[in-house]
């Protein structure tokens, strides 16, 4: 089974070494004069107002927050779905089980507006 | 007469054992082989996207009824090589104090996995870089390791707009990779296997109804509409998009770092389209493939440009979608939708309607899969309608009777 | 022989990778170190043919995780520009009472007898876990769900609070 992975880490090399080659291909050709005008932030054509500091919003925390418990569930439900033709019917009761509770969290989040935007 | 001759699998032990024949032991030349089919790959996916390019310039320029790129070269098929030789002379503006390893790193990662996933996609049968057991759980794998240079090129900048930009377009990724998941979940519980060469396999009943898409609607819909947000396509390019005049995360990239995000781009719309093809279309299923297997690769491309041309034409056609919409139509309309379909399908599976008639379970799952799409379509209307105005009005307007 | 190059090189940049996640002064760069880590991690299942979980690791650590953790750190600190380092006067005594930890964790691993298991990795291991789920570790695998349930509602009534 090993060996199926000789092309994919052979592949891993090669493919993140390529863009490189590239960036390397571009540094020869391209002009270099920086310039301080040149290389300043860009904002909208003026300068950089206050520090380069945003305020974050607890929402994006959430919503990575939501896809961490729904990846661990979606990666519980791939063996099972792999499996699925070899298991009874009362597998597939647990497996709604297990589905159902997610779908509370799910509604928690929503009642809750952690799933809003704004 | 007998055309079974005409395949491309047999290809790679024959090379192996022409190095075998040059004095390689056969160690030796099972590396060599897996060196010499990742640089084909590669070489396939970098060339692939120049036609890529132009096919999309042109099929939006038609639907838009102007005629796109047409100067340089035979009806402006040159026109992504000369962009591309622009790119590379353009000169590299790095922003001031930029994190220089992270913003160098950024572009290289952001195309990375987009070329990996070329050595799980099934141009033929059993002609795939590598049928590993997890085939569609490296894609998703793969998804991962793109939202993680999305958050590099984002805070690399040294830039407010794009540090937000990478934010937003991390959170829109991540959001969509569930319904994408639990989409791709559901063929997979249909056919038992992982492995990208088993699902097109598993799809060859019925001449060609037994394709996921015929007997799973839903499924596709909700693997169409994640796909359109994983690959930051219209309707959902709202961070990137080129009349915005911020551009999200690749703000402060230009010229050959600009280029592999751009490339990166456009491989990742076929690089979907190509799962979509194999995933639910049957991928190198067609008439005849058993006789003569070359022909998978004509079907596996027929079905993946298909693919190609609907994302383009979506492209074309569809508003852009705001923000909180996309998030609201993907954890309060696909992600629900996913787990009841889930349930549903399972639960028709295991009913073993198949006993009773060979189509009874297709036509099953039909039917599931259709309640399922008027279940969306409602709560998408729900959704979508925005929040309630929270004040009352202060008067009724008048309807004037005429 | 060459798989054991190879695992030795994987082990290499895992330790590295850690190393850097620890010693970064910039946070955000401890967070790239980590991602490395993960993957390194990630290599070495798939060095020991569990595929499965290699892949989870990549999906659920790279993906959710250590995105999770970037954001985490964005809430409670910004990350732009550069950060000090470790402030902890203490510092290097922690890590001479970790030297010494390593070594009698080293010392308990020479010693130990760790059972083998002869046979192959089965073709179909995905299906085995699939039936384990479901039959002899059912109990666990819904205790996982509401397990990921208490967690969600708990860090969202964390993080609301924060917002409101």
């Amino acid at each position: 089974m090993l060996d199926q992975y000789g092309l994919i880490g052979a592949l891993t090399i090669i493919a993140f070494a390529f863009p490189f080659v590239g960036l390397g291909a571009a540094w020869l050709v391209r002009p270099k004069r920086p310039d301080p005008i040149k290389n300043s932030i860009y904002e909208c054509g003026m300068e950089t107002i206050g520090d380069t500091w945003v305020q974050f919003r607890a929402q994006y925390y959430l919503f990575a927050l939501m896809f961490v418990v729904f990846d661990i569930e979606v990666m519980f439900l791939y063996p099972f779905a792999v499996a699925f033709d070899q298991v009874g019917l009362f597998a597939v009761v647990e497996a709604i089980i297990f589905v159902v509770m997610l779908a509370f969290a799910l509604v928690y989040a929503w009642r809750k507006r952690a799933l809003e935007w704004q | 007469m007998d055309l079974s001759f005409l395949d491309l699998y047999p290809l790679g032990q024959l090379f192996l054992d022409a190095l075998v024949g040059m004095g390689f032991t056969p160690q030796a030349a099972k590396v060599i082989g897996w060196f010499v089919g990742a640089v084909i790959l590669l070489l396939f996916g970098i060339n692939l996207v120049i036609g890529l390019i132009w096919l999309e310039r042109k099929i939006a320029a038609r639907i838009q009824n102007r005629l796109g790129p047409n100067r340089v070269g035979p009806f402006g098929l040159l026109q992504t090589i000369a962009d591309a030789l622009k790119l590379l002379t353009k000169e590299d503006i790095t922003p001031f104090e930029a994190d220089r390893l992270t913003y160098n790193l950024a572009p290289a990662l952001a195309v990375f996995p987009v070329l990996m996933a070329f050595a799980v996609i099934p141009f033929a049968d059993r002609v795939i870089g590598s049928d590993i057991n997890v085939g569609v759980l490296y894609l998703i794998a793969l998804g991962a390791i793109a939202t993680t240079a999305t958050l590099m090129a984002g805070w690399a900048s040294n830039n407010k707009f794009a540090l937000v930009g990478g934010f937003r377009t991390v959170a829109q990724l991540l959001s969509y990779e569930i319904p994408l998941a639990m989409a791709m979940l559901i063929p997979v519980m249909m056919a038992g296997t992982m492995r990208m060469n088993g699902l097109a396999q598993a799809q060859g009943q019925f001449w060609g109804l037994g394709w996921y898409v015929w007997v799973l609607p839903a499924a596709f819909l909700i693997f169409l509409t994640a796909v359109l947000a994983e690959g930051e396509r219209a309707p959902f390019d709202l961070l990137e998009a080129e009349s915005e005049i911020v551009a999200g995360f690749n703000i402060e990239y230009s010229g050959m770092k600009f280029a592999w995000f751009f490339l990166g781009f456009f491989l990742n719309s076929f690089v979907l389209s190509a799962i979509a093809a194999t995933v639910f279309l049957g991928g190198w299923q067609g008439p005849f493939v058993e006789q003569v297997p070359i022909l998978g690769v004509v079907y596996f491309f027929g079905k993946t440009m298909f693919m190609y041309y609907v994302l383009a034409w979506i492209r074309a056609t569809f508003p852009r979608v705001r923000v909180d919409q996309m998030m609201d139509l993907c954890w309060k309309v696909l992600v629900p939708l996913a787990l009841v379909l889930f349930m549903l399908v399972a639960i028709v599976l295991k009913l073993n309607l198949s006993a009773i008639h060979p189509v009874a379970e297709g036509a099953a799952l039909l039917l599931v899969n259709i309640v399922v799409i008027a279940l969306g379509t409602w709560m998408m209307g729900r959704a979508l309608r925005g929040p309630a105005p929270l004040a009352k009005r202060a008067f009724t307007p008048e309807i004037p009777r005429l | 022989m060459a798989l054991q190059a190879i695992f030795l090189l994987v082990s290499a940049f895992t330790l590295l990778m850690a190393l850097g996640a620890v010693l970064a002064r910039n946070l955000f760069h401890a967070a790239l170190f980590l991602v490395g880590a993960f993957f390194g991690v990630s290599v070495l299942y798939f060095l020991l043919e569990a595929e499965f979980l290699a892949i989870a690791q990549i999906i659920i650590y790279i993906g959710a995780i250590a995105t999770l953790i970037v954001f985490a750190i964005m809430l409670s600190r910004g990350m732009m520009g550069p950060e000090a380092g470790q402030h902890n006067r203490y510092a290097p005594f922690a890590a001479l009472a970790l030297f010494f930890l390593f070594l009698l964790v080293a010392w308990l691993f020479n010693i130990a007898r760790f059972e083998y298991s002869e046979q192959a990795v089965a073709p179909d291991a995905i299906a085995q876990i699939g039936r384990a789920f479901v039959t002899t570790y059912v109990v666990p695998f819904e205790v996982a769900s509401i397990l990921l349930v208490v967690a969600l509602i708990g860090a969202i009534m964390l993080a609301r609070e924060r917002t409101s």
